[in-house]
């Protein structure tokens, strides 16, 4: 709350963003204490990281300050004021915190609870409920992702000419930094991975697992250049490997219709229901990472194409 | 309770960045206070009290409501494409007029107006 406020009445965005970054990291850690793992784990990694990235991007090339202003927004302030009396006016119907007979925990959330073990089978219901009760809502998020990155690459446009410029590195040539990074970047991929298969048993998925994926070679592209990290993966691949994340998940639902189940209907993937549900989620859940993770190293690399002084037209 | 005052007033800040301020890096990230102020809202909601996080172990026991986690979780991942979207839009604005400030926008495109003193 107090950084916050303090956001408002600041005009340096520079501190603006970093206390934007402090900001979200408290919010994960409330969602942590308020039992939501998953959730917390996406915000750490995605509103403070990625998030900050972007922002910190955007203001090298629109510089870090903000004009002042001379106009008093009273009547921003009176509407705002109203929003917010009307909303403490609906909150006093609002069922008492941790209350288990609140309405939400009585419609359709004790069914997911209580069928999972025998028709899902994987111990983070977080991940159930994702995957597989709700994996048509999943899908529609992954695309939305995909759509992003694309519109991200079409407004930005990533600057993918010969090896001739910027051979330097972001970050100065530093031993250490090379060393540290060389090791790091091996745990932050393993991390990952865990992440990504782990999601089924603990907090996680594929969500979070694309983005630390796309953070180990963000990380790896600041230290040791852009040249060396398009001979790992060219930009051109990028798209391609966004796109055929969500295919992915598509092609998964397709399957499971032609093997004779309903769009997205895991049962029938293998001979056991169970199992099949098993690799249902395993199977999407990789097409989710893969989305992710293409679209936000597209993002973020189109991002990190702005220079101070180059118009696109 | 003092959950839910938390997410309102932070809806509040998120809104108030929205609508009062001209910069557009900080109308992004007044949206983005605004998202998480609806985050906020949600997870309160699916907590119960005395059950744990929705993992399944060997201890078993009630669960706190997973089906919030779930749609939250996807929101945050919507959340940051659609501010890389709007960031996007921002650095393309600042080429095409060299300004991100709402008044000088205003300003370039009407020039005929003149800079208004009180918008509202």
């Amino acid at each position: 709350m107090v950084t916050a406020s303090v956001a408002i009445r600041q005009t340096d965005l520079f501190a603006v963003v970093m206390l934007f970054g402090t900001y979200s990291f408290l919010i994960a850690l409330l969602f942590m204490e308020l039992d939501a793992v998953d959730v917390a784990f996406t915000e750490a990694s995605i509103g403070t990281g990625i998030g900050t990235v972007l922002m910190l991007s955007t203001l090298r090339r629109v510089g870090r300050h903000e004009k002042r202003h001379r106009r008093y927004p009273l009547i921003a302030l009176g509407v705002v004021l109203a929003t917010g009396a009307a909303l403490f006016y609906g909150l006093s119907d609002i069922p008492s915190f941790g209350d288990p007979n609140a309405p939400i925990h009585q419609h359709v959330a004790p069914r997911y609870i209580a069928s999972h073990e025998s028709e899902v089978g994987v111990p983070n219901l977080v991940t159930a409920v994702l995957a597989t009760f709700r994996g048509h809502d999943t899908l529609g998020e992954t695309t939305v992702i995909l759509m992003a990155g694309l519109s991200v690459f079409l407004l930005l446009g990533l600057r993918d000419h010969g090896p001739s410029r910027s051979t330097r590195p972001a970050i100065g040539d530093t031993l250490v930094l090379r060393v540290v990074v060389k090791v790091l970047i091996a745990f932050l991929l393993l991390f990952a991975l865990y992440v990504q298969f782990h999601g089924d048993y603990g907090a996680g998925g594929g969500f979070q697992a694309g983005v630390i994926f796309a953070t180990a070679f963000l990380v790896y592209d600041l230290v040791f250049g852009v040249n060396d990290m398009r001979r790992v993966l060219p930009h051109r691949w990028l798209p391609r490997l966004a796109v055929f994340g969500a295919l992915l998940y598509l092609g998964t639902g397709v399957a499971a219709m032609l093997l004779g189940g309903n769009f997205l209907d895991y049962d029938k993937l293998a001979a056991d229901p169970v199992a099949g549900q098993q690799l249902g989620i395993l199977l999407i859940e990789a097409g989710v990472g893969i989305t992710v993770f293409a679209s936000i190293l597209l993002i973020a690399y189109a991002f990190s194409g702005i220079r101070k002084s180059q118009p696109q037209d | 309770m003092l959950h839910y005052v938390v997410a309102v007033f932070l809806m509040m800040a998120g809104f108030y960045i929205v609508i009062a301020q001209g910069n557009l890096v900080k109308k992004v990230i007044g949206i983005n206070m605004l998202q998480t102020s609806v985050f906020l809202l949600f997870i309160t909601m699916a907590k119960v009290d005395g059950r744990t996080a929705p993992i399944v172990t060997e201890a078993g026991g009630p669960y706190s409501n997973p089906l919030p986690h779930a749609l939250m979780l996807t929101a945050i991942v919507v959340g940051i494409a659609t501010t890389a979207v709007g960031l996007a839009l921002v650095v393309r604005i600042h080429d095409a007029y060299g300004t991100i400030e709402e008044e000088d926008l205003q300003h370039l495109d009407h020039p005929e107006d003149g800079y208004m003193e009180e918008e509202w």
